[in-house]
């Protein structure tokens, strides 16, 4: 393996293991709160990257502004989807949300193919990002594998700054812990809780962005295995917490394009590695690798 | 300031609190004692908005306003007009800092200033919470999750506060200390609902006082008078 390959395999990896890391946030961040697994989060992803594809491809906006509309439209959608298939069924059991949360992935599914089509529709790649940047030893780089791994960190560290430095984030933190003590200091929880499902849907909508870029097409199925994957990721790093998101992320990035780099005969499985990883976490540390352990509500 | 109608709460088939009122006046501290299981908690936690009632009224006056039926008022609400309640077994948050405890507990509140210099105002309550301002809340003994509750609880610059159960689980030492802040808070103004099993504390301080058994209010009076009732000594007092 030259210098060249390793290096492009690397940055494919971090790549693709922060697309999986800024999904799996979503994930983290709504399971923190109501210990709900939001099945439909893998469809917002999808959402964001078909919000672009028509701002941009259909509409011929400029990037700047497409990027910028699919974000808020996005969000919007992730909000709604607390506010119409979670917030009734707050005092519900957990099984019930649940119910409900495969169901609004299925609604969102199929009426993407009614009203998208089922066919995967290709994406104009702006020519900026693929122009390759030649380092010394021959080493090339595509500015788009950098800019998605950038991206990322650049959104995390915003993330943390809000839940650490602020109000609302000082409130999400505590929902997490105890929603009942949090509700009766004055705080009005479904606010925050929906914050929390802006914020996530917001990330997944860049992370669809990122990845119709990537790709680059769009289907209607495409949240499908990344939300899966996202989902490991986080359970990976440790449910409920977001820096283990995004380390989840990236280490099943690494070992998803390492794995089929070194050992191009497994190519075949390459997506059962996400579950193989599951399934030894599971057994050896079901916690994950940052996670604390979640104490049972007295 | 706070008025009770007739109030009954049912959890399913059990009901825990039948048709309760009772009265509360501005600058006082009332208590409500009973066995475990009478239904205080349930009493205080209606007030706050974190249980049902099935039926009767809740009425409130805030400082300089109307009396308000507060049943159906969302949580959030209450809070801004002047309740606070310091809740059994104390809930801390286990992973935020003393500090931001405190800071929670002043969410509904936007005046930086002042919100420090309550946090201040805390930490001479309560010089122990000043020492570990940065410790997580998990790390704190029983005695000074309590006085951070206490604390907490006051963040809101309530004009009620109420307490559920504050001296449970404290060594006998520091329920002399809880009781004399007690007083102390309400000495500097504030009306205060004391829920108690500690009966003969709760009732030493207390201006008045209201005795739930399985749901029911069936005996109250002046602290003092309930302190020399032959039947409250018997039943809760040790004879
Ligand atoms: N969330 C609940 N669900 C069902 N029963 C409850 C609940 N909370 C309290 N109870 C019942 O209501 C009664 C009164 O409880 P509570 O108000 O906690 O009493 P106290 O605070 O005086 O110990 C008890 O019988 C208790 O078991
Ligand atoms: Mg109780």
């Amino acid at each position: 393996m030259t210098l060249n390959i390793f290096v492009q395999h690397f940055v494919n990896a971090l790549s693709l293991g922060s697309l999986y890391g800024l999904i799996s946030i979503g994930y983290t961040m709504v399971y923190g709160i109501l210990r709900l697994i939001n099945f439909a989060h893998g469809d917002i992803f999808m959402l964001g990257a078909y919000f672009v594809f028509f701002a941009t491809i259909v509409y011929k906006l400029n990037w700047i502004l497409g990027v910028i509309i699919a974000i808020a439209a996005t969000t919007i959608c992730g909000l709604l989807v607390d506010r119409i298939a979670y917030r009734p069924l707050r005092q519900a059991p957990r099984i019930s949300a649940l119910i409900s949360a495969i169901g609004v992935s299925f609604f969102i599914e199929n009426f993407a193919v009614v009203v998208f089509t089922g066919m995967p529709r290709p994406v104009v790649q702006p020519k900026i990002l693929m122009k390759p940047i030649i380092l010394p030893n021959k080493v090339r780089l595509i500015p788009l594998g950098i800019l998605v791994p950038v991206v990322a960190f650049i959104l995390v560290a915003a993330l943390l700054w809000l839940l650490y430095k602020t109000k609302p984030g000082l409130a999400m933190r505590a929902i997490s812990f105890d929603i009942e003590t949090t509700r009766m200091l004055g705080v009005d929880v479904n606010k925050i809780i929906a914050l929390a499902f802006g914020l996530g849907s917001a990330l997944a909508a860049v992370a669809g962005i990122l990845w119709a870029l990537r790709y680059p097409r769009v289907e209607p199925f495409m949240g499908m295995t990344p939300g899966i994957k996202a989902f490991i990721a986080a359970v990976f790093g440790g449910i409920g917490s977001i820096p283990g998101a995004m380390i989840g992320g990236i280490i099943l990035g690494f070992v998803e394009i390492m794995s089929v780099a070194f050992f191009p005969n497994l190519s075949g499985y390459k997506d059962a590695f996400a579950f193989f990883l599951l399934i030894v976490i599971l057994l050896f540390k079901p916690t994950g690798i940052l996670g604390s352990k979640i104490e049972d509500k007295i | 300031m706070l008025k009770i109608n007739d109030l009954n709460i049912f959890y399913g088939a059990i009901h825990a609190v039948r048709n309760v009122s009772l009265e509360i006046q501005q600058g006082d501290i009332v208590t409500l004692i009973g066995a475990n299981g009478a239904g205080k908690s349930s009493v205080i936690r209606s007030i706050m908005g974190l249980v049902k009632i099935n039926s009767g009224e809740i009425i409130y006056t805030p400082k300089n306003g109307k009396p308000v039926n507060i049943s159906n008022m969302p949580v959030e609400n209450r809070v801004k007009s002047g309740i606070a309640l310091s809740p059994e077994g104390r809930r801390i948050l286990p992973q935020l800092t003393v500090e931001e405890n405190l800071k929670l507990g002043a969410y509904i509140r936007n005046d930086v200033s002042g919100i420090l210099s309550d946090i201040d105002y805390v930490y001479t309550l309560f010089p122990r919470l000043k020492e570990r301002r940065k410790q997580k809340g998990s790390t704190l003994s029983g005695g000074e999750q309590q006085m951070l509750a206490l604390g907490r609880a006051l963040m809101s610059r309530p004009d009620l506060l109420m307490l559920d159960e504050p001296s449970l689980g404290l060594a006998p030492i520091l329920v002399d200390e809880v009781f004399e802040i007690i007083r102390e808070i309400n000495s500097q103004g504030k009306t205060i609902l004391l829920v108690e099993q500690n009966a003969w504390a709760a009732l030493k301080i207390a201006k008045r006082a209201y005795v739930l058994e399985t749901g029911s209010i069936n005996i109250s009076g002046t602290g003092q008078e309930l302190l020399n009732d032959p039947k409250i000594r018997a039943a809760y007092l040790g004879g």
